[in-house]
Parts: C-alpha cells; sequence; structure tokens
C-alpha cells in the first residue's frame, strides 16, 4: 500500500512539474513576442533619415516679424508654400553669417550651388487627400501648432521616421504604437480630421454617414 | 436629417448640354482625360476596357436618306439626387465609397476605399461608371503632365466623372484666402465646359437663379436620360427636335407626351 501511495504522489508531482514547463514556455513565449510586437517590430518599421540641414526654427523666430507665416506663407491663389524655397532664404545667407556648422553646411552645399535643399516633409499626406491650410488657417483661424505642435519653438530638427512598408512619415500613423495621442498633433490619420469636423460640425451632409462628406477631404 | 436639408440653402451643381449646338468633335472628352488623369492603353478598340468619364454617344433618327438626322450626346456622370439622396450607385455601395453631398449636389467616388465589387456599375443606369482593368501605364514623360490635384487610380477600383471637383476645391481654397464662403458661377466651371468650342455645354449651380443653368433648365426643349427611373439626374439636355428629346428614354408609342411651347 505504502510503495503505490509513494507512487502516485510521485506522478502528481512529476505532472505538477510538467504543468510548471508548460506555464513557464507558455508566459516566456507570451512575453518575447509582446516584447517583439510593440518593442522590437515598430523599431524596425521605420527607417529613420536625418534633415539635410539641423534647421534651427527657435533662432529664426526670433529674427522674423510674421511668424510662421514669415517663411511658411500663403500664395496669391490661396494655395500654401509648404517649406521654403532657396530664393526665400538667399537674401539673409548669400554668405556665412554665424558660426553654427549647420549654416555652413547650408551655404557651401546649397546656396553657393544654386540648389534645393531636400527637405523631407513629416507631414505629407497620401495623394488621395486633399487638404487647405486656408480653410483651417484663414477660416478656421487655427494655429499652425494644434496640427504640427511647437515645432517653431524647437532648436533642432527631429529624425525623419518613414513606415518602409507604406512610404508614409511616423508623424501620419504617431509614435505610439497602441495608437494612444495626448496632444491633438500627435497623429494625422483620417480619425483625427474627422475628430475635429465632427466637434466642430463642419459641413455634416453627407448622405451614406451624416458626417462629413468624402470629398471634403478627398480628392 | 431629411427635415434639415429641406430648410438649409444648398447647392446643385449641374450641366446642362444643348444637343442642337453640339459637333461630336470629342474636345470635351480629350479635356476630361486631361484634367482627370484618366488611363488609356495603346489599343483602345475594345471600348468595353477603356476608361471615358466623359462619352459621346451618336443617336440617329433611323430614317432613310432625305429625313436622315444625326445627333451627338455626351454623357458625364449624372450626378443624380434621386429621392433625398438616394442615387442607385450610392444607395448599392457595400463600402461607402461613393457619396451625395448636400452641400454641392455632387456624388463623390473615392478611390482608395473601393474594393472593386462593381456594383455601383451594376446599378448605374447610364453606364457613367468604368472599372480600372489595369494599372495606369502612362507613356514616357506623360507623369510629368499628370493634374496635381487628381489623385490617379490603381488597378481593381470604379470611378467616375466628378464634375471636375478638384477645381471646386481650389477655388474654394482661393475664396477662402480671400476670407469668403460662396463661389462665383465663372469661379468653378468643369473642363467640358470650357474646352466645348460650340459653348454647347453650361455648367452651375441648379439652384442659383443668378446662374445660368438656372434658366436654361426651364427650357421646353429640355431633358433628362430615362427621366422615368427616378434618378433625378443633374445633367440637362436641350434639343429642339423632337425625335431626340424622345430618344432620352424607352418611351411607348402613347407615353411621350410632346410639350406646349
Amino acid at each position: 500500500m505504502s510503495t503505490s501511495a509513494g507512487k502516485t504522489k510521485d506522478k502528481e508531482s512529476q505532472e505538477s512539474g510538467v504543468r510548471g514547463f508548460i506555464f513557464l514556455f507558455f508566459f516566456l513565449g507570451f512575453f518575447v513576442f509582446l516584447i517583439i510586437g510593440w518593442i522590437v517590430f515598430p523599431g524596425l518599421l521605420y527607417s529613420k533619415k536625418k534633415q539635410p540641414i539641423d534647421f534651427n526654427h527657435a533662432l529664426h523666430n526670433e529674427l522674423v516679424s510674421d511668424g510662421c507665416e514669415s517663411c511658411h506663407y500663403f500664395r496669391e491663389d490661396g494655395s500654401f508654400s509648404g517649406a521654403p524655397k532657396l530664393a526665400q532664404c538667399i537674401d539673409c545667407h548669400e554668405e556665412v553669417q554665424g558660426e553654427d556648422p549647420e549654416e555652413a553646411k547650408f551655404v557651401e552645399e546649397y546656396v553657393a550651388k544654386e540648389q534645393e535643399v531636400p527637405w523631407l516633409i513629416y507631414s505629407r499626406q497620401p495623394d488621395c487627400v486633399y487638404f487647405s491650410h486656408a480653410a483651417h488657417v484663414k477660416m478656421a483661424e487655427m494655429e499652425c501648432s494644434v496640427c504640427h505642435g511647437p515645432i517653431g519653438e524647437s532648436e533642432h530638427l527631429k529624425v525623419y521616421e518613414k513606415n518602409r512598408i507604406s512610404g508614409y512619415s511616423r508623424d501620419i500613423w504617431g509614435k505610439n504604437i497602441a495608437g494612444m495621442k495626448k496632444n491633438t498633433w500627435d497623429r494625422m490619420k483620417m480619425d483625427d480630421c474627422s475628430e475635429c469636423h465632427v466637434r466642430e460640425s463642419v459641413r455634416q451632409e453627407s448622405v451614406q454617414t451624416e458626417k462629413g462628406p468624402c470629398f471634403v477631404c478627398h480628392k | 436629417m431629411k427635415e434639415e436639408h429641406k430648410h438649409k440653402k444648398t447647392r446643385r451643381y449641374g450641366m446642362v448640354i444643348d444637343l442642337d449646338k453640339c459637333t461630336g468633335c470629342g474636345a470635351c472628352m480629350v479635356a476630361c482625360m486631361a484634367e482627370n488623369n484618366v488611363p488609356f492603353r495603346e489599343d483602345e478598340t475594345d471600348k468595353l476596357l477603356s476608361l471615358t468619364w466623359l462619352r459621346i454617344y451618336r443617336l440617329t433618327n433611323g430614317k432613310p436618306f432625305p429625313e436622315t438626322d444625326i445627333c451627338y450626346l455626351p454623357r458625364p456622370c449624372m450626378h443624380c439626387e434621386g429621392h433625398h439622396g438616394h442615387s442607385p450607385c450610392v444607395s448599392v455601395c457595400p463600402a461607402t465609397v461613393t457619396d451625395y453631398d448636400w452641400e454641392t449636389g455632387i456624388v463623390s467616388q473615392i478611390y482608395t476605399r473601393c474594393f472593386g465589387c462593381r456594383y455601383c456599375m451594376a446599378a448605374c443606369p447610364y453606364h457613367a461608371r468604368y472599372f480600372n482593368w489595369w494599372d495606369p501605364v502612362w507613356p514616357e514623360g506623360m507623369k510629368q503632365y499628370l493634374n496635381p490635384n487628381v489623385s490617379v487610380r490603381m488597378r481593381g477600383v470604379v470611378e467616375k466623372c466628378s464634375f471636375c471637383f478638384p477645381r471646386y476645391q481650389v477655388a474654394s481654397e482661393k475664396a477662402h484666402a480671400e476670407g469668403r464662403r460662396e463661389l462665383e458661377e465663372e469661379e468653378y466651371q468643369t473642363a467640358c465646359t470650357q474646352a466645348c468650342p460650340a459653348g454647347a455645354i453650361t455648367f452651375g449651380d441648379l439652384n442659383n437663379p443668378k446662374h445660368a443653368v438656372y434658366k436654361l433648365k426651364k427650357s421646353p426643349n429640355a431633358f433628362r436620360l430615362l427621366e422615368k427611373l427616378g434618378t433625378n439626374p443633374k445633367v440637362y439636355y436641350i434639343s429642339s427636335r423632337e425625335w431626340v428629346r424622345r430618344a432620352g428614354d424607352n418611351y411607348l408609342e402613347h407615353e411621350f407626351k410632346e410639350q406646349k411651347v
């Protein structure tokens, strides 16, 4: 009797040991793949590129009179100029003025050679998206920072992260891989546009959705 | 919602095409393809496979020589309003690709949402919708000529005339920069309207008494295609010839009533 009881005990301890291993492997695998999915993969998904010149927004903002619109201006037909062209910089930067090596690089490589700076645009949207700066800045009187963040106060340009699959900038999807956002400028996806459009009831005239018609933001 | 729209001032962009002026030259078709980045193929002999947002049809009265008469009929998308904005294609789309906008009265098509079921093509009684069987292939150097305001389509999606909606966006942007919300008649015109050498096409807001189309659509010679279906299209045709007006629908002998001038 005693021997058989010992055997069953042995069996039980063996079984619990096996169960322990299964749990261990399950959680080990679970956490390994969680880390791969949430930390390693997002890192691999984006290729990192530096801007050709490390532009100092804060420094320039102090010197200009008209804020952001001094360089990022509206054209006569209402369209928005976006990133400045060389012609706008050349008035001041015909020759090196300061001691910043980035400025020297800019004058030598671009101004002297009369070549446009290939700026990487953080907020480039897909081809099917229509966005009018005039409607938002002029009509709705929105601040630039609502969508672009406090970029005007930055001293360095951040690294441009390009999605290897879609080719779009990370600023469109947002930094947070779970899709959480704290600030209005954290993301630039369709939901973020429509969130504000619904709240401000911008042309809620669609038959299909009873919200904004598709052609407000698409082309 | 429906009640609300009745009280709101809405625009209904539409077209009046004078078939007596149309010579069938095809300038509108060319202008449309250039404006809207419509792809074409080397071999365009099979018209079932080609894309033509605006297409000219040739009508004949079917009579022998002395009475023979022909009429050319340009056919864009009719931008049907249907009843309460339920145009045939909008009602059937399972993916909310196509939509009716109360503010402009334009039936939109969002190519990136479309998955190519072509239900809308079956629903459209005017054959105004086209399917991209291939990715567009542009002849060398032609990519530089594409209109940047119009997104190009990919294989597997349906496309159609948008009444040159990107032109409305561009005109609105200019108006917004000047602090206006209303557009003038000449600020938003379609490419086909401007290209027509005979001035047969008139475009504007059908609800606005100041626009030319408002008056033209009330002409006793005005008719719409397949009026009986109740699609409530926003493209009107004008012809002084009775057989042309009769050709606008499949009328039975006793059905077609001549309007008194």
